[in-house]
């Protein structure tokens, strides 16, 4: 066998922590447990590697399995998501007695983690758990939170030390829909989705404009039809928008009068005053508000910054 | 020219134009689908506007009748009709114009009462109809109603003129409305 594969497969071997060990190796496969049997794990690392080493010229391994064997090692996350759940399970139980935590993992290193809340002194509620997405490989975890609100602090509390962060902070991003939650926050969202519809729509749209093109139609405000498409075009894309179904503006400005006097103006203590947009889906009915004749296009930045900025929940102060 | 008069051109042959006004686009769009696919005699032609006055370096037909289209839900679709008003000259309001409300149906969306539409009519003396748009059925009766006007306005249907048309309809108006 050659001299610079053993090396090359010590040198991945010695990089594996002693935790993924196991894990890693028999992913890959390559040495029977009969061998993987005769081998003393609790060697130390240097020791361990050769034997291994010796192991994997016996099968006569080439170039080709020490390559895979990298690739394992790069793929293998599995311990630190095990590590996760284990640390994040702990934080609760050792908090609460009575609580059921429940994890499923999914594509993309990724986890569902449902939670049931008791007290030290009553079982958990099965029927109004918390849940929980959390993708390991980002900073970022999708809570619904349950109706036993007084548990939220620690649920947040577990999630931040399991992930090994220092604190976690609540974006004001809120969805029913978690898909268009995750490709608002991982920037996803200006694409085309479903690439399949987005082709029979711009099929359809062309036939549209088409039908519409019937010579005994004329529109007379041709010139600023178009330019408020185009400015819609530019603000919000040609992809259909993420799914929101609120926006939520809380004011505290000083209320702005044009007229001279009225009861409102000229006060020292901000207005305070929530407006709130709904919607079954709200960012496309803000992009069809211009060319419907609803709004002036271009439309307030407040409204279009709502997917760049991760925010739906606004809290507005005089600057 | 930013006032438009009815006799300001002559008619082309066999040509009848209506002028829909209204911020609906969509919606206007689909009326005037609608009145397309009558059966017509004449050779019909829609403008759709959002609001007047008028591009003014456009080369088009005489108007043989203007329909302002409100919609009941949204305040500045009326303001906006009420400020297009301004450019028409008075002779056109001698049966070339109605109004059209839209939206009746939904009473929880509107924002706009009634009987304001109602007044306004009746200030300007035209006819006005209450009619969903958004309801094809209801909108396709429209179409046909809109289309037989329209041909009365262009003078295609022997015997009958704009006047005419106008005064008959008047007398099933509303009685509770007093005259100013």
């Amino acid at each position: 066998m050659d001299e610079t594969v053993a090396e090359f497969i010590k040198r991945t071997i010695l990089k594996i922590p002693m935790t993924k060990m196991m894990t890693v190796l028999k992913a890959w496969d390559f040495l029977s447990e009969n061998q993987l049997q005769t081998v003393n794990f609790r060697k130390r690392k240097e020791s361990l590697a050769q034997d291994l080493v010796l192991l994997c010229e016996e099968n006569g391994v080439s170039l080709n399995d020490a390559a895979l064997l990298d690739i394992i090692c790069e793929d293998i996350d599995l311990s630190d998501m095990e590590q996760f759940k284990s640390s994040f399970k702990k934080i609760l139980q050792r908090a609460l007695k009575n609580v059921t935590v429940t994890f499923r993992d999914t594509e993309e290193n990724a986890v569902w983690i449902r939670i049931a809340w008791g007290t030290q002194y009553r079982k958990p509620n099965q029927y109004k758990p918390a849940y929980v997405m959390y993708y390991s490989q980002t900073p970022y975890a999708f809570i619904s939170f349950s109706q036993l609100r007084s548990n939220t602090p620690l649920l947040c509390q577990a999630l931040t030390i399991a992930s090994k962060h220092h604190q976690i902070v609540k974006m004001d991003l809120r969805s029913r829909y978690l898909d268009s939650l995750k490709a608002i926050v991982f920037k996803q969202y200006n694409q085309n989705f479903e690439t399949h519809n987005s082709a029979t729509h711009l099929q359809e749209r062309r036939l549209g404009l088409d039908i519409n093109m019937d010579s005994r139609i004329i529109h007379e405000n041709r010139i600023e039809k178009d330019r408020v498409h185009r400015v819609t075009q530019e603000i919000f894309g040609d992809y259909s928008q993420p799914r929101l179904e609120f926006a939520q503006y809380k004011l505290e400005t000083k209320f702005k009068s044009d007229l001279n006097g009225g009861i409102l103006a000229e006060r020292e203590e901000p207005l305070r005053c929530l407006v709130k947009f709904s919607s079954p889906h709200l960012l496309e009915a803000l992009k069809s508000l211009a060319s419907a004749g609803i709004a002036d296009a271009p439309l307030s930045p407040l409204l279009t910054c709502i997917p760049s900025k991760g925010m739906n929940y606004f809290k507005i102060k005089d600057k | 020219m930013s006032v438009l008069r009815p006799q300001d051109q002559l008619p082309g042959l066999n040509a009848a134009t209506i002028l829909l006004v209204g911020t609906d686009d969509a919606l206007l769009q689909q009326l005037a689908d609608a009145m397309l696919k009558e059966d017509c005699a004449s050779t019909l032609k829609v403008h759709l506007a959002q609001s007047l006055p008028l591009p003014s370096n456009v080369n088009r037909p005489r108007i043989d009748l203007i329909v302002f289209v409100v919609n009941l839900h949204s305040k500045y679709s009326l303001q906006n009709v009420e400020e297009s008003l301004h450019h028409v000259d008075a002779t056109f309001f001698l049966g070339k114009v109605g109004f059209l409300a839209t939206g009746a149906g939904q009473d929880n969306h509107c924002s706009i009462h009634r009987n304001t539409v109602l007044r306004l009519a009746h200030t300007y003396r035209s006819p006005l109809f209450f009619c969903d748009l958004e309801v094809e059925g209801f909108r396709a009766t429209m179409a046909q109603r809109l289309v037989r006007m329209l041909q009365i306005c262009a003078g295609h249907v022997p015997g009958v003129s704009a006047l005419n048309l106008l005064s008959l309809m008047r007398s099933s108006e509303n009685p509770f409305l007093e005259d100013v």
